[in-house]
């Protein structure tokens, strides 16, 4: 798509729903599946993930006259790596609980498909403030499903959202807060997102 | 041509049958009421509290996905009751209604209409809810009470290296799963089944020929012979006979080439007896069974058959 038919709007339509990056664009899918045993981790780490993307598409968007074609990739990893251990270091000073749940997650953000994606397609050759735009929509996007998964997660395994007790002790579903209880509720989540999105795009 | 010639042109197929889907359904139904029978005798009136939720879960589900989904009634071909039913028969009699009902949820929902309903689903729904509840709910799938006593089923007696009366597990007068348990009841279902040509023989004989084999080895090996006691205590304990003859037999997810059912067969056999004599007892089957469903693609491609003339 050409630059001038393209707005912020659409931006953050295409990011939420379009191509969002998890359930469309299947992107990041280790840390999607690895966090979300509760709303509250899924929540924190689509946060997280969303600063750290929003902030590298911006300089990469700014730097992308200077980051020579054939180098490309280092200048990214630099850039992201940067962001991630910026981020990482404010979490340990302000929510040490939320970077204890987390763990290793945090510092493999530098390698998450989702940033690199969005900087490869879209911050390398887009102005920067559709760069911004195109950070929060895919931020938003991705929040959404991770969040919304880790509250299912937490529903079923727990009886539990966001530490909120919905369903009695005693009814709970273990195999939510496995890893295969993970794989069939995103599918599930990815098959509703198609119906709504009218089939499959890529 | 004149109007009394008694050549008449018509087009294939010419050979017919009354086969049905809702025929050969209701005729597995039928051929699962022996065992049924047995267990509400054997388990009492809350194992038929327990089949009656497993159906109906199954057909309301599928009942409420086609009127969502506008599509054609399928609850007619009574392939949902035959889900719940087998379900339900692979579960312990005094498990929890809500948890039953939750493996025959995922049975219908997940594993078979997301994949595309009847025909499309890649794993047998009931034997891959058996697992799911195995799991998710190991304390009460692992629990078995039986006449009022917290006893354990033959077949974990047999993996702790116990003793179990054959005569009474032929009978079905043991602890154990409510349809696993009269081999019996089981045998006389199956009959039914291939008088009525409703399932193939290859399946469940090599399913059986190589879990003889397997355990004769076995006991070769560890107790200096071919225990043939031990043998017959597998075969007729554990849900062999029901996943043998009712599962592993499933149309939609058995090879369709008769060299494939035999590699399927003996396969599930030898993973049975696998996970029975160096993993888990309860369950064993079932897993074997989500297995062995999961290569019969495999299975399918090489055992397709060749043109003349032509490599691969």
């Amino acid at each position: 798509m050409s630059e001038k038919k393209d707005n912020i709007f659409r931006r953050l339509y295409y990011g939420v729903l379009k191509e969002n990056p998890t359930v469309v664009l299947c992107l990041g899918l280790c840390p999607t599946l690895a966090v979300t045993t509760s709303a509250k981790n899924g929540l924190a780490m689509g946060i997280f993930t969303s600063v750290v993307l929003i902030l590298s598409n911006l300089f990469i968007s700014l730097l992308r006259k200077l980051i020579p074609q054939t180098e490309r990739i280092l200048g990214f990893v630099v850039i992201i790596g940067t962001f991630t251990t910026l981020s990482q270091l404010f979490l340990q000073a302000y929510f040490p609980d939320i970077n204890e749940a987390l763990g290793i997650f945090i510092p493999l953000t530098a390698v998450n498909t989702v940033i690199y994606d969005r900087a490869e397609k879209y911050a390398v050759s887009h102005n920067a403030a559709l760069s911004i735009f195109d950070g929060i929509g895919m931020g938003i996007g991705y929040t959404l499903i991770i969040t919304i998964l880790g509250a299912i997660r937490e529903i079923l395994a727990m009886g539990t959202v966001f530490g909120y007790r919905l369903i009695p002790a005693g009814y709970s579903i273990s195999i939510a807060a496995l890893a295969p209880g993970g794989f069939i509720i995103l599918a599930c989540i990815i098959a509703i997102a198609n119906k709504i999105n009218g089939g499959r795009r890529l | 041509m004149n109007e009394n010639s008694n050549l008449r042109i018509s087009f294939y197929p010419h050979i017919r049958d009354k086969a049905s889907t809702s025929r050969i359904m209701l005729d597995v139904a039928i051929s699962l009421l022996p065992a049924t029978i047995f267990g509400v005798f054997n388990f009492g009136w809350y194992a038929l509290l327990l089949i009656l939720v497993c159906v109906g879960t199954c057909v309301i589900l599928e009942l409420i996905w086609d009127l969502g989904n506008h599509k054609r009634m399928t609850i007619r071909d009574l392939s949902a009751v035959v889900t719940g039913m087998i379900l339900a028969l692979n579960l312990p009699p005094t498990l929890p209604l809500w948890m039953a009902a939750v493996g025959a949820a995922f049975a219908i929902v997940i594993v078979k209409l997301l994949f595309g309903g009847l025909g499309q689903n890649i794993m047998n729904p009931a034997a891959c809810a058996k697992c799911f509840l195995m799991i998710c709910f190991a304390t009460r799938m692992n629990m078995f009470v039986y006449q009022g006593v917290l006893s354990t089923p033959p077949i974990e007696v047999l993996r702790a290296g116990g003793t179990v009366d054959l005569l009474q597990l032929f009978l079905g007068n043991t602890s154990g799963c409510i349809g696993e348990t009269c081999a019996v009841a089981l045998i006389i279902g199956a009959i039914y089944l291939f008088i009525r040509r409703i399932i193939d023989f290859r399946i469940p004989l090599f399913f059986l020929i190589a879990a003889v084999i397997y355990i004769g080895i076995y006991s070769l090996f560890t107790r200096g012979g071919i225990d043939m006691t031990l043998i017959g205590a597998h075969l007729l304990s554990g849900g062999m006979l029901l996943g043998a003859f009712f599962m592993a037999t499933d149309y939609v997810t058995s090879p369709v080439s008769r060299p494939g059912r035999i590699i399927y067969g003996a396969f599930i056999g030898a993973l049975v007896c696998t996970f029975r004599l160096f993993g888990t007892a309860n369950g064993s089957v079932c897993f074997a069974i989500l297995l062995g469903n999961l290569v019969v693609p495999l299975i399918e491609r090489i055992t397709r058959r060749k043109s003349f003339g032509k490599e691969e």
